[in-house]
């Protein structure tokens, strides 16, 4: 019984992590129907600038808690700067052509990022576990976990709400769903749509940044950080279904669920499980547990 | 086959689309060798007919049958293999080969058991069947340059060459002058009239310019709102008040 | 469009395979070694930029270069196996035959899932070869003895001209046998898959089938790729299998140019030069410098070297008078 109770938090875990993680991507997709390789790179890209500001606080010996602060603007500081720039200044070049050479651009701003990361912070892994440390440890099914990893369950569960009433509820939300179902219809209609992606693309690299930035003292930033995350957040999103929110939700939650089944029960297959429950759920349906079919073209 | 066995029967065919009825128990017969002309307005089903007929679309209920052969649920691959070709409203032409090529690959689509797929696509019976092809329709001169250098109506004779390469037994031809300009559309159909007259091809069209129904088709289906609501000659049907409301009426 | 050869092409052509030919005998060790590995790679590069053609990225077909290279591996290891003769059809048939059995499912997507789900079955193999180490060898990975030539050994002084004779038979091989399959139908197919999938199954052919073929074909040259680097290189790691080598893949394809089947083979070499003088002057950038130049040619230069090479040659060939190739 202790187990399963284990099995369930630690799943939960895996999943707000993976959630933060594709949430952006997925967003990024529904609106420009790009699939953001170099989401992985704005994601240890946030990582990274949380931890080193919230390292510089601890450094100059003000309030610990600020770091928490330093961990949220790090994530704010890349979405604004790496989202416009990523956007206007590459993607919105190759707008229109075959969808195979959008994906290559994304992917080699991804290997740009990666070395960028290598270049100002250089190859030492990098940790900030004050955050984590910070608010205290508890007991589940006699196992330790901080209230950290808690925090990250909650911060990922009102994090997915607002996105959703913003998406949902707000006059922005309605424009973005306009130019998702016809660009060509909202343009007649003059929303600026050029402007709604690259909002859309700022959103989504600010969730991806968030995510590496809460997550970041858990786990000590290294560089290969942003390579190693990209395919499990393809993963997550194709099952949960590409564009979808709630799917983004499922996905996370399935696979945080599935990784820790194995580890605790088959460990050999911790690695794998990710990509045989995406192998399997794409078998059976094509788009993804939320996804749409696609519609009739003649 | 017998004399009698029409080559295109369709029993109580319907399908929706939500609360729009596109198609609503469908009854139709066509025998060989006709030439038929369905017209409707906007959205009253024709395209639809022909999605479902071809495959490309399951119907909600009823069923279709080609020269006798049971059809309903076909994808379009099988329904072509039965001896159906089509053309679209929209050209469905390779963009990025040139004319010639376009041809020859629907003749190697079309040749199945004789395709020998290790030799090349560039192969002389089947360059020299091309090129006939295309003088038939008057595109030859086009034969080597690309698909973009083509105007509006060559594209939607090719659209029809492509499907007539396949040699069927039924064509259907979805509006094939729309879009082209109103001088050229006589000579279009004159063009692909006479090639389809010289066959005993059954061609079925979707037009939307009554003039050229009138005028090509020995037999005229009149859709509304997914039903048939008229069979006959041109000269009855076209000029019947009911028809005429309908047709024109919504526009 | 025609495929008709014109004298300048013909004499580049020639000029080239002269080259290839006579390399070993004015061209120093390490050079001999690049274009060994290029020719190599070259094979599963084809592969990817096959699928290129119509669209389809393939993030996964490091798969089949891993199979390839760990038949090697495991040749030797279980069998003693060595003979080279013997490895290379073998590898390509592994690389065929997972290629037939997971082609099966492919055919049926397109898009970011094709290059997804062939994603994960490479990861799938990777993770495997990296927790099954006692059988694989794990990180440190399989030691790849000199393999033999139709049972000799071959004597040290000569081995790496050799090996570079078999790869480059084998990619001459390759080479004539894509041409036959690109000028054939389903190599125009295949093309045509691109622009317009819904005109193909109305002429009763089948996308699915054009897809599995070409798949089916993609992992034997993977395959293939593998075993010949394996022999080149004496070592095989699980990296092999990772993302960023199918990545790898990709960018010399976009490199060169996938459009054609000399491109993957001037992309490789170029790759091999560029990786060598990138790893001496800036070690700590090189994912950037890949990254950089596959930005620019999706930018500026999507054709690839192999469009520069044309453009040059186009100019050329019409001063020199020969039937231009449409």
């Amino acid at each position: 019984m202790a187990i399963l109770t284990i099995i369930i938090v630690d799943g939960f875990v895996f999943a707000a992590v993976l959630f933060l993680l594709s949430v952006g991507l997925t967003l990024i997709f529904g609106v420009l129907r790009i699939l953001n390789v170099s989401h992985g790179g704005i994601y240890a890209l946030g990582a990274y600038m949380g931890t080193y500001l919230a390292l510089k606080v601890l450094d100059a010996g003000l309030n610990p808690y600020l770091t928490y602060l330093m961990l949220f603007l790090g994530a704010l500081i890349v979405g604004l700067v790496a989202g416009p720039l990523i956007e206007r200044l590459f993607l919105r070049r190759v707008y229109g052509r075959a969808e195979a050479i959008q994906l290559l651009l994304t992917f080699s701003i991804l290997l740009i990022l990666d070395d960028l990361i290598k270049l100002i912070w250089g190859t030492t892994p990098m940790l900030v576990s004050t955050p984590s440390t910070l608010l205290g440890q508890v007991s589940i099914a006699g196992i330790p976990y901080t209230w950290y990893h808690i925090l990250l369950i909650a911060v990922s569960a009102v994090f997915g709400g607002s996105l959703v009433w913003l998406v949902r509820g707000t006059r922005f939300g309605k424009l973005v769903v306009a130019v998702i179902t016809d660009r060509e219809v909202s343009v007649a209609m003059g929303i600026n749509v050029n402007r709604i992606y690259t909002v859309a693309f700022t959103l989504g690299a600010f969730c991806a940044a968030l995510g590496g930035a809460a997550i970041a003292p858990t786990i000590a930033v290294a560089p290969g950080f942003a390579l190693e995350v990209v395919v499990q957040s393809f993963a997550v999103i194709a099952i949960g279904g590409m564009g979808s929110l709630e799917g983004a939700a499922l996905g996370a939650l399935l696979v945080g669920l599935a990784r820790a089944l194995a580890i605790h029960l088959v460990p050999e297959l911790e690695l794998v499980v990710i990509y045989m429950l995406m192998l399997v759920v794409l078998m059976f349906k094509p788009e993804g547990l939320y996804g749409e079919a696609e519609l009739r073209r003649i | 086959m017998s004399e009698t066995m029409p080559i295109l029967q369709t029993v109580d065919l319907t399908k929706s689309f939500g609360m729009v009825k596109a198609a609503s128990a469908i009854n139709i017969q066509i025998s060989q060798g006709e030439l038929v002309g369905i017209v409707g307005a906007n959205g009253s089903g024709k395209t639809t007919f022909l999605n479902l007929i071809t495959g490309y679309l399951k119907p909600d209920r009823g069923r279709t049958l080609i020269m006798g052969q049971e059809s309903t649920g076909l994808p379009p691959r099988l329904v072509t293999m039965l001896g159906v070709a089509r053309s679209f409203q929209i050209p469905q032409l390779y963009t990025g080969l040139s004319v010639l090529e376009n041809v020859l690959l629907a003749l190697a689509a079309g040749a199945k058991r004789g395709t020998e797929y290790w030799k090349p696509l560039y192969r002389d019976p089947w360059v020299e069947e091309s090129l006939d092809l295309l003088q038939q329709f008057g595109l030859k001169p086009y034969a080597y340059r690309p698909v973009a250098e083509l105007p509006e109506g060559g594209r939607k004779l090719l659209d029809v060459v492509l499907s007539f390469a396949l040699k069927p037994r039924l064509l259907l031809m979805d509006e094939p002058t729309s879009g082209v300009s109103i001088e050229d559309k006589f000579e279009v159909m004159d063009t692909l009239v006479g090639v389809l007259q010289q066959s005993d091809i059954t061609t079925i069209f979707v037009e939307h310019d009554m003039e050229v129904v009138q005028r090509y088709s020995r037999r005229v289906l009149v859709f509304d709102n997914g039903e048939v609501i008229a069979d006959g000659k041109p000269e009855s049907v076209l000029t019947n008040p009911e028809v005429r409301k309908a047709i024109l009426g919504r526009e | 469009m025609e495929q008709r050869w014109s004298l300048a092409s013909v004499a580049a052509v020639t000029v080239a395979a002269l080259l290839f030919v006579a390399a070993p005998l004015f061209v120093p060790g390490w050079i001999l070694f690049l274009l060994t590995l290029a020719l190599a790679k070259f094979m599963a590069v084809l592969a990817v930029a096959l699928f290129l053609r119509c669209g389809l990225v393939s993030f996964g077909h490091a798969l089949f270069y891993a199979i390839g290279a760990y038949t090697v591996g495991f040749a030797h290891k279980w069998f003693g196996v060595r003979e080279a003769m013997l490895l290379a059809p073998l590898g390509l048939c592994l690389g065929a035959g997972a290629a037939a059995l997971i082609g099966l499912i492919m055919a049926r997507y397109r898009g970011v899932f094709f290059a997804m789900l062939n994603l994960a079955v490479s990861m799938i193999l990777y993770a495997i070869l990296l927790k099954l180490y006692w059988v694989t060898g794990g990180t440190d990975g399989l030691g790849v003895s000199t393999p033999t030539l139709l049972g000799f050994v071959p004597p040290r002084g000569s081995f790496r001209m050799l090996y570079y004779y078999f790869t480059l038979v084998m990619a001459g091989a390759v080479i004539y046998l894509v041409y036959r399959f690109l000028a054939s139908p389903l190599g125009y197919f295949l093309k045509a898959l691109g622009d317009n999938e819904i005109r193909i199954e109305y002429s009763g052919q089948s996308v699915r089938r054009v897809i599995y073929v070409t798949y089916v074909l993609s992992g034997a040259l993977g395959g293939l790729a593998g075993v010949l680097v394996a022999f080149t290189v004496g070592h095989i790691v699980p990296e092999y299998a990772f993302w960023l080598q199918s990545g790898e893949f990709v960018f010399i394809a976009l490199l060169g140019g996938y459009a054609s089947v000399p491109g993957p083979l001037l992309g490789a070499i170029a790759f091999e030069f560029i990786r060598t003088y990138a790893s001496k002057y800036a070690p700590y950038a090189w994912q950037m410098t890949l990254g950089i130049i596959m930005l620019l040619i999706i930018l500026f230069q999507p054709g690839g070297l192999w469009a520069m090479y044309e453009a040059v040659a186009a100019r050329f060939g019409r001063r020199a008078g020969g039937v231009e190739r449409v």
